[in-house]
């Protein structure tokens, strides 16, 4: 039973629920409302969440909610943790839910001001990397060279990197995390959540539908984007980046496997070629390169 | 005071009905393999999967995506076609 005990026997997100069969952030939210509790109230904006959470009059998750416009979360998020602030209530988590296209996209600017100001907020993005919800539109967290069904022939940019952009804002907290982790999740979410400040958890969420694989790959997938190195987890404390879980062996790129076999399994790169697959391998050894560089600039200074 | 009508949602299970319905494939548990470690009701997506002194699954909600058995490492879950 250790896995019960450590992730908790309360579902605070119901079954029954509108997600897709298999669905990754319905996985995620699962997760994150175990490890922050039903002290706890979210901020959604549009995005495929604003559907889980089920209708009117009912919802699926046993926490209030606050639906809110694509560009708002943030600041709604804001406002809210300062009126609690105001009323004495530090006993409640103020959590941001958001997708990848209201959060990398379009929520941006509210999101830059609340790092800025340093709001006392957990702003986690669920990263399906695309606008699900709507049809499987690109969006900036769209990888180099998926298929969407508007970049018919692969998205031709890189992925926005969100988490670095928020870590520069100088806030205590921003991580990575990925569903086939949770008891990394976990001990992130409960970090974030013992800390006074701007929290910010970047989860990866991979969508069957979206995605094109079969239902029952979900955590296959997110596993393999781990281990292969094309998403790492980490944690950045007060400027400090650790890498954490799988990862941590993984800075020698011969631990990886081979990042084709990410790539293979699903649909949404069957199209690319060999040149296109090399470009995406260069943009996985950029992000590591980028990271170390971020983690041991932080050591020396330390030392 | 004047009336204020908040329109307020409250926690359902089923919050869509019975999702059971949506399923193609059925998991089911052969328990003389089941080790008990209950990763099938970690990664359960739905949360379809009691941790009593042994994993129930909950068939009037599980979707059948499959990840229970796709997951499980003594393969004791096998996806069986709905009738
Ligand atoms: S489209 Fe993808 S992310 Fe959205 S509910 Fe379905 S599986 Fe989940
Ligand atoms: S994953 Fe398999 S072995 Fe483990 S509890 Fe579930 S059915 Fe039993
Ligand atoms: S098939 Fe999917 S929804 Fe059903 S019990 Fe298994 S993991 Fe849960």
């Amino acid at each position: 039973m250790g896995i019960v005990n450590i992730l908790g026997k309360k579902e605070i997100l119901m079954p029954g629920n509108p997600s897709c069969p298999g669905c990754g952030l319905a996985l995620g939210l699962r997760y994150a409302l175990k490890a922050l509790g039903e002290n706890t109230i979210l901020i959604v904006p549009a995005c495929c969440t604003s559907i889980v959470l089920g209708p009117y009059p009912k919802s699926s998750v046993g926490v209030p909610v606050f639906n809110i416009a694509f560009a708002a979360a943030a600041s709604t998020a804001a406002g809210m943790s300062e009126a609690l602030d105001l009323m004495g209530r530090d006993d409640i988590n103020v959590v941001v839910w958001a997708g990848d296209g209201g959060t990398v996209d379009i929520g941006i600017q509210a999101l830059s001001g609340a790092a800025e100001r340093n709001n006392n907020i957990i702003y986690i993005c669920y990263d399906n990397e695309a606008y699900m919800n709507t049809g499987i539109q690109r969006s900036g967290s769209t990888p180099r060279h998926a298929w969407t069904t508007t970049t018919v022939l692969g998205k031709k940019e890189p992925k926005k990197f969100l988490p670095l952009i928020v870590a520069s804002h100088n806030v205590p907290y921003v991580a990575t995390a990925s569903i086939a982790y949770p008891q990394d999740f976990i001990q992130k979410l409960k970090k974030a959540s013992s800390i006074k400040g701007f929290k910010y958890i970047h989860l990866h969420t991979p969508c069957p539908p979206g995605w094109r694989f079969p239902s029952d790959k979900t955590v296959e997938v997110a596993r393999l984007a781990v281990l292969t190195g094309v998403w790492i987890l980490f944690e950045i404390e007060n400027g400090r980046l650790r890498l954490t879980g799988p990862s941590r062996n993984l800075v020698d790129k011969r631990k990886r496997l081979p990042i084709e076999k990410y790539i293979s399994i699903q649909g949404r790169f069957k199209h690319i070629s060999k040149e296109e697959l090399e470009k995406i391998k260069e943009d996985v050894d950029k992000l590591w390169h980028t990271l170390i560089q971020y983690s041991s600039k932080e050591n020396i200074e330390k030392q | 005071m004047k009336e204020v009508l908040m329109p307020i949602a409250y926690p359902t299970k089923g919050s869509v009905g019975n999702t059971g319905l949506w399923r193609t494939l059925k998991p089911v548990i052969n328990y003389e393999k089941c080790t008990k470690c209950f990763i099938c009701w970690m990664y359960c997506p739905e949360a379809a999967i009691l941790a009593e002194d042994k994993p129930v699954i909950l068939y009037d909600f599980c979707k059948g995506c499959g990840i229970c058995a796709n997951e499980c490492p003594v393969k004791a879950i096998n996806m069986i076609k709905e009738v």
